[in-house]
């Protein structure tokens, strides 16, 4: 039963994820006086791209067309991991937040090295700046994470969101640093503005977009799904970790339905946050991006002496 | 009976280099052949007939190469035998050898680490020799003799397993020198290049030095006890002043050997120049024998660890980890990148060998078993690993004739093969999950983020930023190894060797490589295993296990409990298997879009895409050398040619970049100078007078008397 719940949480997960996307579109358009797409847009987006034949480069080998289904099911698997409507999932148990790092480090070695695969500078150029802002923010990642480790002594999410929850509302300095520090580390790792444009085709700047420039049909559809649940997935931690109040603690059908509502609500709540720092913010120069992670890594130590010095026990 | 597994194993090492040195007598063989068959004529004809077909002009090298790898890989088996029996038994097995001096035995001790040691260098000696015998083929026999290779790997193979055996301070100096000697003939195989002999001397140098440091370690020990025999050693009465001096001389010695930072400087010049199945040897399995002595003499003969020895243990694994990573970053010959690799590598064991010793001091032995785990199961997974990666690249230099990085490329398609294993290789050590590398690095993680249970306030701050630079370690060796991977096997070829090359013709070639990638995918999805195996030895040496939650059963790995972190690998295969399966048959269901149209790449409509307009090396790592610029020397120039009346046309480009180490700078090129103006300082009294020379011996003669008396 809890396995099941546990498979149909990640395929809503799987599901909704379009939604945030399109909804963030929305609320960006509104706030740059354009006319929005519908909210819809991006799941006939994806079914368009299904319904066409790739095109793949002679160069390419099956690194190239095997890496989608690679990254979309490491992402799937990470989604299945965070506790979107109910915590205390058996899946939560199989892999813990560090493991979910890894899934994301997996998918992101084979989307480097399809990158890499077309022999073209475009491709170089996006694993590279991919794997070198990676690089920099996987630690800062992991040491927000393991300030919530240390406060709830444990890396397994779902027990560590109902920590939170049976601990109550504390205003907790190292918890900010934290949320802080992983806000900082998710607008990184999913390529937003100020680090990477999603939007954009400048040389220049791209970073994600120059190393799937090449895919295209089902791959690339599978690519974009797979980043829209990477976004939805941060949102998610963003939003269950430090707020998780309104999550179902059981499995009745009202406890899950309340839960989904709350979690609809936060995520889009969320979105609006995001695309306001999207339009106020500007898309800063790629060496600078190194400032920006080290002060996210920095508040995560921050938060992390704070618990230590502030909050332990003894 | 286990111990004469363990005896075979090193007789078949012995025997194995002893057999070839008979590469060079095939004239004397023969004859001694014929004086058999003249004496014996009624010998059986059978035999006769296989000693005539083995003798054979062409027959016989060939012939003998394999037996020697065949004797070789027997001692490998019966390594491995050994370990397993020994760490499944939990026996611990003492014997003498009458060996050496008639009032000085030998002692030998067979317990579960030397026993998991062994194991380790079973199945790298295995892989080892199912990969040696096309390998050496490559070597003219007029200029690398193979009896001289042959003779000094069985050498260098018996030393090593001899050091886990030793029981008794002279018996392991003997082993470790046997181990240190061998292994530096075998760095200067190809002694015909200066800059081989120039990297052999350091390797000899460094691990003389190292040895005199072991040896004096084992003097402050025996000096406080009855004996050399490791029992007395252990018993030695040490106070905590003497025992940090003693541990202090054996983190030197050892480390040197081991590759600490700063003194790792001998591994990225030596690995390169051995063959490659020697510095896959060397470098997945000699470092742990040297892990091993650390461990040994700490854990074992000086048996109080304290918790500063865990934090110096600490700080210098972790730099040892970040700088070994951005140091292989920079290469761009394959094997210095590998052995620079190894440098990170080993410091991420002995960061987590620091935190087991912080852990047991501070009366936390349930932890501290966990990180023993990390440590030692890291040693493990490297030894497979890495030595899949030294064998991947010696296939790529017998095939391509090159170990420069930015020479390859494109060889996925000649080298179907090789490329999935090295693939195989690259993703354990950049610890994906699933694989090897990740479940120790795991391990590591947890061990860290127990230091909230410790009372000192500074440690419990310094663990998790340790912890968070295990992290970039992690994240920039993923980095590196995409750049590994990358420019060899993918994109275009980017010389013309590497267009020309093909796949191995020899397939027992890859049988070796086969083995270890197999090993470390299975270990990544089943680490419970090797697991088990460890405990053995923790139990042995810290008399406890690792805290597993055994109410989740065998598929699940929870150190400490489930409620605080669990990691099922095995579900994690089904659901990736799941997740990939199920939408790879649904996007492909369509027989009308299932097929890919293949076109030529991307070229933003002008045209002639080549190779050179491809990222290289020095392209990939650009971002990583600017943000990290302080770590290393950089000496980076653009020159450009120009042309035209008035000089203004740039006719030519080129590029200049050379990375250099700190270390030589910092501190090995002062001790240079310091031991240069000694010796000057020394010759002064040399006058090369002999009336003064008389004086000298004149005066050392009285002082002596006058100490006498």
């Amino acid at each position: 039963m809890n396995w099941l719940i546990a498979a149909l949480q990640t395929a809503l997960f799987v599901l909704l994820a379009p939604l945030l996307a399109g909804w963030l579109k929305c609320c960006k358009c509104a706030l740059q006086n354009r006319k929005a797409p519908s909210v819809l847009q991006p799941y006939r987006d994806l079914l368009k791209l299904t319904r066409k034949n790739p095109v793949v480069a002679e160069q390419a080998s099956w690194v190239f067309t095997r890496t989608p289904y690679i990254v979309f099911s490491m992402t799937v698997l990470a989604a299945s991991v965070v506790p979107l409507i109910a915590v205390d999932l058996p899946t939560s148990a199989s892999a813990d937040v560090i493991v979910m790092v890894g899934f994301f480090a997996f998918a992101r070695f084979f989307l480097a090295l399809a990158g890499l695969d077309i022999g073209t500078a475009f491709g170089g150029m996006g694993s590279s700046r991919e794997m070198t802002i990676s690089s920099l923010a996987e630690p800062a990642m992991l040491m927000a994470v393991f300030t919530l480790a240390m406060a709830e002594s444990t890396t397994n999410l779902s027990v560590a969101i109902s920590h939170v929850l049976n601990d109550g509302l504390l205003l907790r300095p190292s918890f900010l640093f934290a949320l802080y520090a992983l806000i900082l580390v998710a607008v990184a790792e999913t390529g937003r503005i100020p680090v990477d444009n999603p939007t954009t085709h400048l040389e220049l700047t791209m970073i994600h977009e120059a190393m799937i420039l090449e895919y295209s049909g089902r791959h690339l559809a599978l690519i974009e799904w797979a980043s829209q649940i990477k976004l939805m997935l941060y949102g998610t931690l963003i939003v269950n970790i430090f707020l998780p109040w309104g999550i179902a603690e059981n499995f009745t059908s009202s406890a899950l339905l309340y839960g989904l509502l709350i979690i609809v609500a936060k995520l889009a709540a969320l979105a609006i946050v995001l695309a306001l720092s999207e339009t106020l913010l500007a898309k800063m120069r790629l060496f600078r991006v190194q400032e920006y992670l080290s002060f996210a890594y920095l508040l995560g130590l921050l938060g992390l002496l704070s618990h230590i010095i502030l909050e332990a026990s003894r | 009976m286990i111990i004469v597994l363990a005896y075979c194993a090193v007789l078949l090492s012995f025997a194995s280099g002893l057999l070839a040195l008979l590469m060079n007598q095939q004239s004397h063989l023969l004859a001694a052949n014929q004086f058999i068959v003249d004496k014996y004529p009624n010998l059986a004809k059978p035999l006769q007939n296989l000693l005539h077909y083995s003798l054979d002009v062409h027959r016989f090298p060939v012939l003998l190469r394999q037996a020697v790898f065949i004797l070789l890989g027997l001692s490998g088996v019966f390594a491995v035998l050994a370990g397993l029996s020994v760490l499944l038994t939990q026996a611990v097995i003492l014997d003498q050898i009458p060996l050496g001096l008639p009032w000085l035995p030998w002692h030998v001790r067979f317990d579960a680490l030397s026993g998991f040691f062994f194991l380790m260098i079973g199945i790298a000696v295995s892989a080892v020799s199912l990969y040696g015998p096309s390998y050496v083929n490559a070597y003219d026999e007029r200029h690398h003799p193979f009896a001289v290779l042959g003779l000094f790997t069985g050498l260098f193979v018996a030393g090593m397993l001899l050091v886990l055996l030793a029981n008794d301070a002279f018996m392991f100096m003997i082993a470790w020198e046997l181990m240190s000697v061998a292994s530096y003939f075998l760095v200067a195989f190809q002694h015909e290049n200066p800059a081989n002999r120039r990297a052999a001397f350091l390797y000899l140098l460094m691990a003389e030095v190292g040895a005199l440091a072991i040896i004096l370690a084992f003097g402050v020990l025996a000096s406080f006890a009855d004996g050399f025999t490791f029992d007395a050693l252990r018993n030695a009465p040490l106070s905590n002043l003497w025992a940090s001096i003693a541990f202090g001389l054996a983190l030197l010695g050892f480390g040197m050997k081991v590759g600490i930072f700063p003194v790792h400087v001998w591994l990225p010049e030596a690995h390169p120049v051995a063959p490659s199945h020697i510095s896959a040897l060397m470098s997945g399995v000699m470092l742990k024998v040297a892990l091993y002595g650390l461990i040994r003499f700490c854990f074992d003969l000086l048996g109080n660890v304290q918790w500063q020895w865990g934090v110096v243990l600490v700080v210098l694994g972790t730099i040892s980890a970040l700088g070994g990573i951005l140091y292989a970053m920079m290469q761009s010959n394959l094997k210095r990148l590998l052995a620079y690799s190894s440098v990170e590598n080993v410091g991420i064991m002995i960061m987590t060998l620091g935190l087991a010793m912080i852990f047991l001091d501070s009366g936390f032995p349930q932890l501290a078993a966990l990180g023993f785990l990390a440590a030692l199961f890291h040693a493990f997974n490297h030894a497979l690993f890495k030595n899949l990666l030294f064998l991947g690249a010696g296939i790529l230099h017998h095939q391509t004739h090159e170990l420069n990085i930015d020479h390859m490329g494109g060889l996925i398609k000649k080298m179907p093969h090789t490329s999935l294993l090295f693939l195989v290789g690259c993703m354990s050590i950049s610890s994906l999950p699933l694989f090897n590398g990740f479940v120790s690095e795991w391990l590591a993680f947890q061990t860290a983020l127990q230091a909230d249970v410790l009372d000192n306030g500074i440690l419990r701050s310094l663990i998790p930023v340790a912890a968070a630079a295990l992290a970039l370690t992690a994240a920039l060796g993923a980095a590196c190894f995409v750049k590994v991977y990358g420019m060899i096997f993918l994109g275009q070829s980017r010389s013309h060797h590497s267009e020309k090359a093909h796949e191995v013709g020899d397939k027992t070639m890859l049988a070796g490589p086969i083995l270890l990638a197999v090993l470390c995918f299975l270990i990544g999805v089943f680490p419970g295993a090797i697991i088990n195996l460890i405990d053995s030895v923790s139990l042995q040496l810290i008399g406890q296990t690792m805290p597993n939650d055994s109410t989740l059963g065998w598929l699940w790995l929870a150190p400490v409990s489930a409620q605080q972190a669990s990691y099922s690998p095995p579900l994690v295969l089904v659901g990736v298997l799941v997740a990939g399966g199920a939408t790879f048959w649904y996007l492909r269901r369509n027989p009308e879009t299932k097929t890919m149209r293949r076109s030529a790449t991307w070229d933003c409509g002008f045209g002639g895409i080549n190779a050179r307009m491809q990222y290289n090396c020095s392209a990939f790592t650009m971002p990583f050398r600017r943000i990290f610029a302080n770590v290393w020397l950089i000496d980076e120039r653009i020159d450009k040619t120009m042309k035209g009346a008035m000089q203004q046309d740039v006719a030519a480009v080129s590029h200049h970049l050379q990375i250099e180490d700190h270390t030589w700078g910092r501190l090995y090129q002062p001790i240079e100078r310091g031991v240069n103006n000694l010796a000057r300082l020394i010759g002064r009294i040399q006058t090369g007078n002999i009336r003064t020379y008389l004086g000298y011996s004149f005066v050392t003669l009285l002082l002596m008397l006058w100490v006498i008396s």
